[in-house]
C-alpha cells in the first residue's frame, strides 16, 4: 500500500464515521430528550420518565397500539402465505400466467405510498358501494387496512423468499425427490427448512412496512380504527412534545428488537439475514 | 389491447350504474328525545369537545362513543362521501352545510327529538345557509383573525391584515409568519385587505380580485413560516412564530396554558373577515341516527354549552348557556365581538363553481 | 434454475417429460394463484378504478359524477401550476438521490472493504435505522431543527442568531436523505461486495492512476447497485408525502402532497387520480430502465 491509498483510506474512513453520525445522532438526541422533565421539549430540566408514564397510561395511545399489532400480525401471516408460494411457483415452475404475476409483484413495491393509498380509498369507496346495494353494511376500518396492507406486503415476502430459492442449489431437493417421491414431504422437509430464514426475514420485512405505513392506512381507516402512526402522525403535524418523544423511543427501541431478532435468524454468514435483505433490494 | 378496453368499458358502466344510486333510508322521524339506536360514531374536529362532556354523555344514555377526529372540513366530506365510513354525527362548517345539502349527504332532523333547540340564540336559527335549521343545529361559532405575540412585535401596531400582507409591515417579520392552509380562509383574507368581500366575488364572478388576492398571497409567501390549520396557536405560544392567521378558540385555548400570556393577544382584524359557525348534523350513511339526534340535544342542554365553550374558547350559538359560561369569556370582544366589529364579518358562502379557481389561486401562490 | 436442470435431466426420458411438465405446470399455477387473485382483486382492480375515475365529473359542489366521461384531468396536467409541482418533485428527489449516491458510495466501499467481523458489526449499524420507524426518524429532524429544538436552544445559549431550516426545501431534502440513505447503502455495498478485486487489482497495474482504475473498472462493474440504489431513493422521495408534510410547512408543494391535497382539500378526485396515474407511469418508466440496464444481475 502505497501513502497516498492509506490517505484515501483516511478520507473513507472519515467519510464512513460521518454518516454514522449522521444516522445515529438525530435518533440519539431524540431519546436523550425523551428523558426530559421539562414540559418545553428542547430545555433541559433534569432526567424524567414521567413521559413514559404519562404515554402508557394514554388510552389513545393504547387503542392504536392494539390496532397496530392486530394489523400488522394478520398482514403479515397472510401476506407472508401467499408471497412465499408464489415466490415458490415463479422459481420453480414454468406454468401460464408466470410473467404477468412477476411482473404484477414488483408493481406495489415501485408505486410510491401515496398512489397506493388513493387506489385502495377509490376501490373500497366502490366496493361497499357494491356490497350495500346487496344489502349488508361494511366499513372502512381494521378489516380495509389489513386487507390493504397484505396487498403490498405479498410483494415485499415474494422477492425477500425469492432472493433465498435463488442462492440455493436445486441437487438438494432432487435428491429429496428420489428420496421421499411424495413432493409435500419434500417441500416440508427439505425445502422449507432450506427457505425458512428468507421466509422469516420476508416476514419480518412485512411486519414493519405495516408498522411503518401511515398513508395508506391514513386513506382507508374509518372510526376508532387509527393505527400508532397515524395517531402518532396526527400529533406530529400538531408539533413537537416530550410525549411523542417518548412514543418515538419506545418505537425505536421496538425495532431495534426486531434487528435483534432478525439476527437470531441468521444462519451462517452467507444466508445472513442482512444479505437477504440486500439481495431483496438488488 | 382491445381486450383491455372491453373491460374498461364494463368497468365504466359498473360504476355509473352504481354511482348515484344512493338512497336516503336513514330517518330520524321515529326518534324521541333521549332515545338511542346503538353506540354512536362522532365524527368532530380536532380537539373541539370537552372529553368530560363524552363520558358524561356516556354515562347518562349508557351508550358508548366513538369519537374521530377530522382536521377540514374536505377531509370529512371526503370520508362521508365515499360512503365507505360511518358517521352518525359530524360538524360541518357553513358552507360544508349548504354543499352537503345540495349533495343529498344530510338527513332531515327531526325537531321533536331535539327539545333544546329552543335554547338558541336567535341570531344563530336563521342561518343563510341552512335557513329553517332543517338539517343542522349550530354547535360553536367563532372568527378568524391574527394571533400576535406582542412581547416579539410590539404594543403599537395596526390591528389589520397588513400585518400578513404590506410589504412595509410585514417584511419586518419575515418568517415568522405562518397562515392557514385553508384556500378558503387564506383567499378571504387577502380579499379582504384588497377591500372586497367573498360573497361580491362570488356575486359578480370577480376573476380579476381573485388574481389579484392570490398576488398578494404570493408577495406574503416568501415571509411566510409555515401554512398551517392546526398548530397555529402552539407555534405562537413556542415562539416559531410571531404572528399567525387562525381561528379564536385555538388562540384562546393554546394561550391559556402559556406561560407568557399576557404577551400573547387575538384580534379580529379592522377590514373585517370571516365568521363561522359549526353545525351538527347526521350524514345520510349514519346508522344510529337516534343517538345522534339525543348528542345533539345534549349539548344544546344549557350547562353543557357552557362546559364546551368554557374548555374550548369558541362562542356559543346557545342563548340558554350564557349563564354558565366564564364571564371573562362572555365579555371578551375578541370571542363574542359586538357592533362594528361583526359587521364587517361574513360567512364563507358556498363558492361552487368558483371553488377550483381559489383553491388552484391558493396553490399557485405558494410555488 | 432447478427446474431447467430436472428438464435437462428429464430429456433422456421423452416420455416422463411431459407428464412431468403438465404436473410441474398444474403445481406452480396453484401455488401462484392465491397471490394473483389477491393482486388482481386488490391491487389491478384498484388500478382500473382509478384510471376510469381520472375520466370522470367533478360536479361544481366538488363530488365526483361517474358520467358524462372527459379528459379534462388529464388538460389540467398540463396547467403550468402543475408543471411546476412535477418538475420541483422532480429535481428534488434527483438531487436526494445525488447526495445519497455521493455519501453512501464511499460509505459502502469503506464497509465492504474491511475484515469480515468488523463487516458485520458495521452493518448490522447500518440495518438499525433501516428498520427503524419512517415516521418517528424523519420526527426527529423536526424536533432538532424546531424553534424549541437542541440546535435553537445551542445558539440561543451561544448568544447566536438562529438557523432558520425547518419549513424549507432544504429542510425536506435533510429528511428525505436521512430518511432513504439506507436504501442507498445496501445496494451499494452488496454490489462492491461482489467486485472481483483481481480485475480491479489489474485494472490499477493498467491504468497507473487509482482515479482512472475506479472509473474504468470498479464504476462499471457496481452499476447494478448504483441503479438498485438510486431508484429505490429517487421512487419515494418523488412521491414522497410524509416528510414535506412534517418538515415542509405546506409551502413549495411537492407531488404526493399535491396527490393528497385533491382528495382531502380540493376535492377534485378526477384530477388526483389523473395524477395518481401518471407518478405510476414514471415508475412504470423507471422499472422499464431497471430492467433494460440492471437485468442480468438479478
Amino acid at each position: 500500500m502505497t501513502t497516498r491509498t492509506t490517505s484515501l483510506d483516511r478520507a473513507l474512513a472519515a467519510n464512513t464515521w460521518f454518516v454514522y453520525a449522521f444516522f445515529y445522532l438525530p435518533i440519539l438526541v431524540l431519546v436523550v430528550f425523551s428523558f426530559n422533565a421539562s414540559t418545553r421539549v428542547g430545555i433541559w430540566r433534569g432526567f424524567s420518565t414521567r413521559w413514559y408514564g404519562e404515554v402508557l397510561r394514554n388510552p389513545e395511545v393504547l387503542d392504536a397500539l392494539k390496532n397496530s399489532l392486530i394489523v400488522a400480525a394478520l398482514s403479515t401471516v397472510a401476506a407472508t402465505v401467499i408471497g412465499t408460494a408464489a415466490a415458490l411457483a415463479i422459481d420453480r415452475y414454468r406454468f401460464r400466467g408466470r410473467r404477468g404475476l412477476d411482473g404484477i409483484l414488483y408493481l406495489p413495491i415501485i408505486i410510491p405510498d401515496v398512489t397506493m393509498a388513493v387506489m385502495m380509498l377509490l376501490f373500497f369507496a366502490r366496493a361497499f358501494a357494491l356490497i350495500d346495494a346487496a344489502g349488508p353494511r361494511f366499513q372502512l376500518g381494521i378489516g380495509s387496512i389489513t386487507l390493504s396492507h397484505i396487498a403490498f406486503n405479498i410483494s415485499f415476502v415474494a422477492v425477500v423468499v425469492r432472493a433465498r430459492l435463488g442462492q440455493l442449489d436445486g441437487s438438494l431437493e432432487e435428491a429429496a425427490r428420489d428420496l421421499y417421491a411424495n413432493s409435500w414431504q419434500t417441500f416440508r422437509r427439505v425445502t422449507l427448512p432450506l427457505i425458512l430464514p428468507g421466509v422469516l426475514g420476508g416476514a419480518l420485512l412485512a411486519l414493519t412496512l405495516s408498522l411503518d405505513d401511515v398513508v395508506v392506512t391514513a386513506f382507508v381507516s374509518g372510526p376508532g380504527s387509527t393505527t400508532l402512526p397515524v395517531y402518532v402522525f396526527g400529533l406530529v403535524r400538531r408539533g413537537v412534545s416530550p410525549a411523542i418523544n417518548a412514543i418515538s423511543t419506545i418505537m425505536l427501541v421496538a425495532s431495534i428488537g426486531l434487528v435483534a431478532l432478525s439476527l437470531v435468524f441468521q444462519r451462517g454468514p452467507k444466508a445472513s439475514r442482512n444479505t437477504e435483505m440486500i439481495k431483496e433490494t438488488t | 389491447m382491445k381486450r383491455w378496453l372491453g373491460v374498461l368499458v364494463a368497468l365504466m358502466l359498473v360504476a355509473a350504474a352504481c354511482g348515484g344510486s344512493e338512497e336516503a333510508a336513514v330517518s330520524t322521524s321515529d326518534c324521541g328525545p333521549g332515545d338511542t339506536d346503538g353506540d354512536l360514531s362522532f365524527y368532530n374536529w380536532a380537539e373541539y369537545i370537552d372529553p368530560d362532556l363524552i363520558d358524561a354523555f356516556e354515562a347518562e344514555y349508557g351508550i358508548s362513543v366513538e369519537y374521530t377526529e377530522y382536521e377540514s372540513n374536505e377531509e370529512m366530506l371526503a370520508q362521508v362521501e365515499a360512503g365507505a365510513a360511518v358517521y352518525d354525527l359530524v360538524v360541518p362548517s357553513d358552507y360544508m352545510v349548504d354543499t352537503m345539502i345540495q349533495e343529498d349527504l344530510l338527513v332531515k332532523l327531526n325537531k321533536d327529538a331535539i327539545p333544546n333547540l329552543g335554547n338558541l340564540d336567535d341570531a344563530f336559527t336563521n342561518l343563510p345557509f341552512d335557513e329553517a335549521g332543517d338539517f343542522s343545529v349550530p354547535y360553536q361559532w367563532g372568527t378568524t383573525g391574527i394571533g400576535v405575540n406582542v412581547g416579539a412585535i410590539g404594543e403599537g401596531f395596526d390591528p389589520s391584515w397588513a400585518l400578513l400582507f404590506d410589504a412595509d409591515v410585514a417584511d419586518q417579520y419575515q418568517g415568522r409568519i405562518s397562515l392557514l392552509d385553508d384556500p378558503l380562509e387564506a383567499m378571504v383574507a387577502a380579499l379582504h385587505y384588497a377591500g372586497y368581500t367573498l360573497e361580491e366575488v362570488i356575486a359578480d364572478n370577480n376573476l380579476d380580485a381573485i388574481a389579484e388576492a392570490e398576488a398578494i398571497l404570493a408577495e406574503a409567501n416568501a415571509r411566510v413560516a409555515k401554512y398551517d390549520s392546526v398548530n397555529f396557536g402552539d407555534d405562537l405560544v413556542t415562539g416559531e412564530v410571531d404572528i399567525a392567521h387562525g381561528w379564536s378558540g385555538g388562540f384562546f385555548a393554546s394561550f391559556a396554558e402559556a406561560d407568557n400570556a399576557d404577551e400573547l393577544v387575538y384580534i379580529i382584524p379592522k377590514e373585517g373577515g370571516v365568521r363561522w359557525v359549526d353545525n351538527m348534523a347526521i350524514p345520510v350513511t349514519a346508522e344510529h341516527p337516534c343517538s345522534a339526534s339525543t348528542m345533539i340535544n345534549f349539548i344544546l342542554d344549557a350547562e353543557n354549552g357552557a362546559t364546551l365553550t368554557n374548555w374550548n374558547y369558541y362562542g356559543s350559538p346557545n342563548e340558554a348557556s350564557e349563564a354558565f359560561i366564564l364571564p371573562e369569556i362572555l365579555e371578551d370582544e375578541a370571542i363574542y365581538p359586538s357592533g362594528d366589529a361583526l359587521e364587517n364579518l361574513e360567512f364563507i358562502p358556498q363558492v361552487g363553481e368558483l371553488g377550483l379557481e381559489l383553491q388552484d389561486a391558493f396553490t399557485r401562490s405558494k410555488s | 434454475m432447478t427446474s431447467e436442470q430436472r428438464t435437462a435431466a428429464l430429456i433422456a426420458e421423452p416420455g416422463l417429460e411431459a407428464a412431468a411438465t403438465a404436473a410441474d405446470r398444474k403445481r406452480g399455477l396453484l401455488l401462484a394463484l392465491p397471490a394473483y387473485v389477491y393482486l388482481l382483486l386488490f391491487f389491478v382492480l384498484p388500478f382500473l378504478i382509478v384510471f376510469v375515475y381520472s375520466f370522470a365529473t367533478r360536479s361544481a359542489t366538488g363530488a365526483t359524477r361517474l358520467s358524462d366521461w372527459n379528459l379534462l384531468a388529464y388538460q389540467k396536467l398540463f396547467d403550468s401550476l402543475v408543471v411546476q409541482i412535477v418538475w420541483r418533485s422532480f429535481w428534488i428527489a434527483s438531487l436526494t438521490t445525488i447526495i445519497c449516491l455521493v455519501m453512501a458510495y464511499p460509505f459502502a466501499y469503506y464497509i465492504a472493504t474491511r475484515r469480515p467481523a468488523v463487516r458485520n458489526v458495521l452493518l448490522v449499524l447500518v440495518m438499525i435505522p433501516f428498520w427503524s420507524n419512517f415516521l418517528i426518524r424523519t420526527y426527529a429532524w423536526r424536533f432538532i431543527l424546531g424553534t424549541d429544538g437542541p440546535i435553537a436552544t445551542l445558539t440561543d445559549a451561544l448568544g447566536m442568531e438562529p438557523v432558520r431550516l425547518l419549513f424549507t426545501n432544504a429542510a425536506v431534502m435533510i429528511g428525505l436523505v436521512y430518511g432513504f440513505l439506507p436504501f442507498m447503502v445496501l445496494p451499494l455495498y452488496a454490489a462492491i461486495e461482489r467486485l472481483d478485486w483481481s480485475l480491479v487489482e489489474a485494472a490499477r497495474d493498467l491504468y497507473a492512476s487509482g482515479w482512472s482504475a475506479f472509473r474504468k473498472v470498479t464504476l462499471p462493474l457496481t452499476r447494478s447497485g448504483i441503479i438498485a440504489g438510486s431508484l429505490l431513493v429517487f421512487v419515494p422521495s418523488f412521491g414522497a408525502y410524509v416528510t414535506p408534510a412534517i418538515l415542509g410547512g405546506s409551502k413549495d408543494l411537492l407531488l404526493g402532497s399535491y396527490i393528497v391535497t385533491q382528495f382531502q382539500q380540493a376535492r377534485n378526485w378526477p384530477f388526483g387520480s389523473a395524477l395518481s396515474i401518471v407518478v405510476m407511469v414514471f415508475m412504470l418508466a423507471a422499472l422499464m430502465i431497471r430492467a433494460r440496464t440492471g437485468a442480468e444481475e438479478v
